[in-house]
């Protein structure tokens, strides 16, 4: 049992954005077509990379629930443990990923400052150790999403858990299934 | 120059979404249930708040291509859109949008930043629970659409006239079915 309450009254015991995607259904199908093109479609960035952005722009804006959703996803998918995420968040030019994701990760931190602290310099940073226009646009639109997806679940106060296992539990399922048949009651 | 090569010719929002319509298509949909659809806040208070955050975020193509249909909406002039950006208080708005307007202001600092006093008293000035959650998600969207213009280094047209032009068939045409080229 928890006593949470949220800024409003939500449908109860749905964590995060389960409980804002309950309430207002009309949003439901727009965001999940979105994010299932974004974080799961044909890319050259891994779907793991992916959520490894997500999860830290997530970290950058201290949004327990995303990070920590996002953590699981991208821990399922990189089959890594949770020290290889969590060193991603605290030092990520010390962790063991390809220089282009060093660069692409720059860049999403100065989208989650603001769009316009992205500087020529580091896009060109990006493009001289492999990135493509395709990978730096997905990873400004990750990066911008999560700064949209963290203030929606944080704006309205919504429960989130601390238990790291609340999170891992089902998440092979959740990645499996995708984001396009995302259930806020599953 | 934007940082990564975008079709030609197209401002804003357009260059990026011509480049990927895959996600375009999903973020337009986003607007369309958000600021168009059916809701106890009229559009022209929707697309009011949309253009507060974007000026916040001082993102120059969405505060006034949004500005533009918010004028429009509201069929008022460009300086009671300047005086909503700088100060709302002072301005005929209803003391509900008041009460929106600075928890939308602080969804664009951060999530967090939303205090239970400012939702208190938008209840109490007869704010709806829908209407906090589409002011939230409204900010926050916001928040995303002018990283991603911005961050991609897109450029604007500097004549703040073109968007208010351009705002009365904008507004017809909706978000779904807008040709990017156009």
């Amino acid at each position: 049992m928890h006593l949470h309450m949220p800024h409003i009254a939500l449908p109860e015991g749905l964590a995060g954005i389960r409980g804002l995607l309950a309430f207002r259904p009309d949003m439901t199908n727009p965001l999940r077509g979105f994010m299932e093109i974004l974080m799961r479609g044909e890319n050259s960035l891994t779907r793991g990379e992916r959520e490894l952005i997500a999860t830290y722009v997530s970290h950058l804006n201290d949004c327990l629930f995303c990070k920590s959703s996002h953590g699981a996803t991208a821990e399922y998918y990189l089959q890594c443990d949770i020290g290889f995420i969590e060193q991603v968040k605290s030092n990520y030019q010390s962790a063991g990923i390809s220089d282009k994701m060093k660069a692409l990760l720059t860049i999403a931190a100065s989208v989650q400052r603001g769009g316009r602290n992205v500087s020529a310099e580091e896009v060109q940073a990006a493009k001289d150790v492999g990135a493509t226009d395709y990978e730096v646009h997905d990873t400004v639109l990750i990066a911008a999403a999560f700064c949209m997806f963290n203030r929606y679940v944080d704006g309205l106060d919504t429960w989130a858990p601390d238990d790291l296992e609340f999170y891992r539990k089902g998440v092979k399922e959740r990645a499996e299934a995708g984001y396009a048949n995302y259930d806020p009651y599953r | 120059m934007a940082y990564i090569s975008l079709p030609e010719g197209l401002p804003g929002i357009r260059g990026p979404m011509a480049f990927r319509p895959e996600t375009a298509k999903h973020l337009n949909e986003l607007a369309e249930v958000l600021l168009r659809s059916e809701n106890s806040l009229s559009r022209g208070e929707r697309e009011l708040i949309a253009t507060y955050v974007s000026y916040l975020n001082d993102c120059f193509f969405c505060q006034n291509a949004h500005g533009g249909l918010a004028q429009h909406y509201l069929q008022c002039d460009m300086a009671y859109i300047d005086l909503v950006k700088v100060d709302f208080q002072s301005t005929d708005l209803s003391p509900k949008i008041k009460a929106l307007l600075p928890i939308a202001a602080s969804v664009q600092k951060g999530g967090k930043h939303v205090t239970p006093e400012q939702i208190e008293y938008a209840r109490h000035v007869g704010a709806t629970d829908l209407e906090i959650h589409d002011t939230v998600l409204i900010a926050a969207a916001f928040c995303m659409f002018n990283r991603y213009v911005d961050g991609l280094g897109t450029w604007a047209p500097q004549d703040r006239n073109i968007y208010v032009e351009r705002a009365k068939w904008r507004a017809d045409e909706g978000y779904v079915n807008f040709d990017l080229y156009k």
